[in-house]
């Protein structure tokens, strides 16, 4: 047990220590214009130590901030499972629609959430008030379905033939074949895309708020950094770094449930 | 009419043919084994009763319908189980009970699947996944499901061929005692003469592949009960057992086929180094091809 709090809470207190003196110094070195870790703090003070206050549109405790832009991600989200598991279910069972989609696939894959977020923009132009909050679940769930499209196709192919003959030898109709053996089977390489859709959607918020204005991590940190308060860039940053990181723990732990032995 | 008739069956994937001539007729109640090496196609041979695979050449019947697709009338017990991993046993057993019999009610499904998990003693594994039982035991259970298929035919695919020779010997006294109180027509696929001997009614060995072929039938005339102990010392058993090992071990020997090997034979005449190149790649391409041959040669497979 001590050995396991040593490894566990010191060592990474370790790194944390060394990363706050590499900043000290390169606050009193080269980077005069950045914030040193002691003004860090005492800036976000009131952000984090009442992180649900509202004090105004754009001054707000980052907790809240937060809520906002996880509410924004999970909807965004939600609609890259929903579009891409079908489409990677397609491509994995039929070697057609891979040949007629792989490459539009692949060619949109990298494209920047930056470059998709006027698009998004442009499309939902008309709808007036919602049209930045459109904008943005446009460009998360095109972003982020990427993962769960590809992983889905590859943990369809990778179903045992012998998974496939029970079902054919079982007669089983379409349906059932798809909830009883298909889904089940290609569950660990779906949720391995999930997770990393998930950390997509996360990297995507933040662009999108940046650009759209909207409350949220993102749009916080664009306008504490037009407002010259650069401490709160790094509040921002850090709640970025540890809400990512949550959400892929937390991920992890849903995908070891569904590990199929 | 036989109950479970292959006529002229051949069988290739695209070259020389796995299985050929392959005629097969099996009574209704009887217990074929058919006994051959490992990758003489013994596999595909079941595969094409089951209806997983069709047939090059040739029909098959059961109960006078043709084979044309898998259905639940003919059970199978696959080599590797073939178990759901994500279902428990009694869920395994019971997605075939629904599949076969879609109008029973719940309990009747229930008690059914329930019946078949204590014919193969797993009635403590119920809630178990695959993942958490022995190799002996996910045996059991696709055996259980198997039979709670109540299949016209049960098709046993090696089924204790990847068991240690203790657990084998268990489930080989366990199948013949569900086939004597279910009289099932059944067709066992083993590579082991003693298994078929000790649980067919009729053994048939497959020759040594590729073209792999039945031979004639050996009837095993051991009154049932058998026992394990006693049947080593039977005469019978001895001579059958012989004759078995020695049909399949000729069938070996006898395959001689010629083969056909592509040669290359390179030029090593020294290259011409004033004869003008084409411009065409950056590459140096030697200017004459080497030259390719083919030879047939003879060998023993």
């Amino acid at each position: 047990m001590k050995s396991f709090k040593f490894d566990w809470f010191v060592l990474p207190l370790v790194g944390v220590a060394a990363v706050l003196i590499l900043w000290q110094i390169s606050c009193a070195t080269w980077a005069k214009d950045l914030p040193t870790p002691a003004k860090t703090w005492e800036t976000s003070k009131p952000y984090i130590v009442e992180p649900f206050a509202k004090r105004g549109e754009m001054d707000q405790g980052i907790l809240r901030f937060t809520w906002y832009s996880l509410q924004l991600v999970a909807k965004g989200y939600l609609l890259a499972l929903l579009i891409g598991t079908p489409i990677g279910f397609f491509l994995g069972l039929s070697k057609t629609f891979t040949k007629i989609f792989d490459p539009i696939i692949q060619v949109l894959r990298p494209v920047s959430p930056l470059a998709w977020l006027p698009l998004g923009l442009v499309l939902f132009m008309g709808a007036g008030k919602d049209a930045s909050e459109l904008g943005a679940l446009f460009t998360i769930a095109i972003c982020s379905m990427w993962p769960t499209v590809l992983n889905t196709a590859v943990g369809v192919r990778a179903i045992p033939q012998d998974y496939l003959n029970v079902a054919k030898v079982l007669k089983l109709s379409r349906t059932k074949t798809l909830f009883k053996v298909l889904i089940p089977a290609s569950l660990p390489y779906m949720f391995t895309g999930f997770r990393l859709s998930l950390g997509i959607a996360w990297l995507v918020i933040v662009a999108a708020e940046m650009l759209t204005g909207r409350p949220g991590v993102g749009g916080f940190l664009w306008q504490e950094y037009n407002s010259l308060i650069y401490e709160h860039i790094i509040l921002c940053i850090v709640t970025i770094g540890v809400v990512g990181f949550i959400l892929d723990r937390l991920m992890s732990v849903v995908e070891q449930k569904f590990k199929t032995a | 009419m036989a109950y479970l008739e292959l006529k002229n069956i051949s069988k290739n994937f695209g070259g020389s043919p796995v299985l050929k001539d392959i005629n097969l007729s099996v009574e209704k109640g009887e217990f074929v084994a058919i006994v051959g090496f490992s990758g003489a196609g013994k596999t595909t041979l079941i595969s094409l009763i089951a209806g997983l695979l069709k047939p090059s050449n040739g029909s098959l019947m059961l109960n006078d319908l043709e084979i044309t697709q898998p259905g639940p009338d003919r059970g199978i017990v696959f080599q590797n189980y073939s178990l759901l991993p994500w279902l428990t046993v009694f869920e395994n057993i019971l997605l075939a009970v629904e599949a076969v019999n879609p109008n029973w009610s719940d309990d009747k499904r229930k008690a059914h699947v329930e019946k078949y998990i204590a014919m193969v003693n797993l009635t403590p594994a119920r809630d178990k996944k695959p993942g958490e039982l022995s190799g002996g035991m996910r045996q059991r259970v696709s055996v259980a499901r198997a039979l709670a298929m109540d299949p016209q035919i049960l098709l046993l695919d090696e089924p204790l061929s990847a068991l240690d020779a203790l657990t084998r010997a268990t489930l080989q006294d366990e199948v013949s005692r569900i086939w004597s109180d279910d009289k099932k027509t059944v067709v066992m696929i083993t590579n082991d003469p003693d298994e078929g001997i000790y649980l067919a009614d009729r053994i048939i060995p497959l020759t040594a592949g590729p073209g792999a072929t039945l031979g004639s039938s050996f009837t095993v005339e051991i009154p049932r009960p058998r026992d394990r102990k006693s049947i080593n010392h039977d005469p019978h058993f001895k001579q059958l057992r012989r004759e078995i090992v020695e049909f399949m071990l000729g069938s070996k020997q006898e395959r001689h086929t010629a083969i056909t090997r592509k040669l290359i034979l390179p030029d090593i005449e020294p290259e011409d180094l004033n004869i003008p190149r084409n411009m065409t790649g950056w590459r140096k391409t030697p200017i004459r091809k080497n030259e390719m041959k083919e030879e047939s040669v003879e060998v023993n497979s």
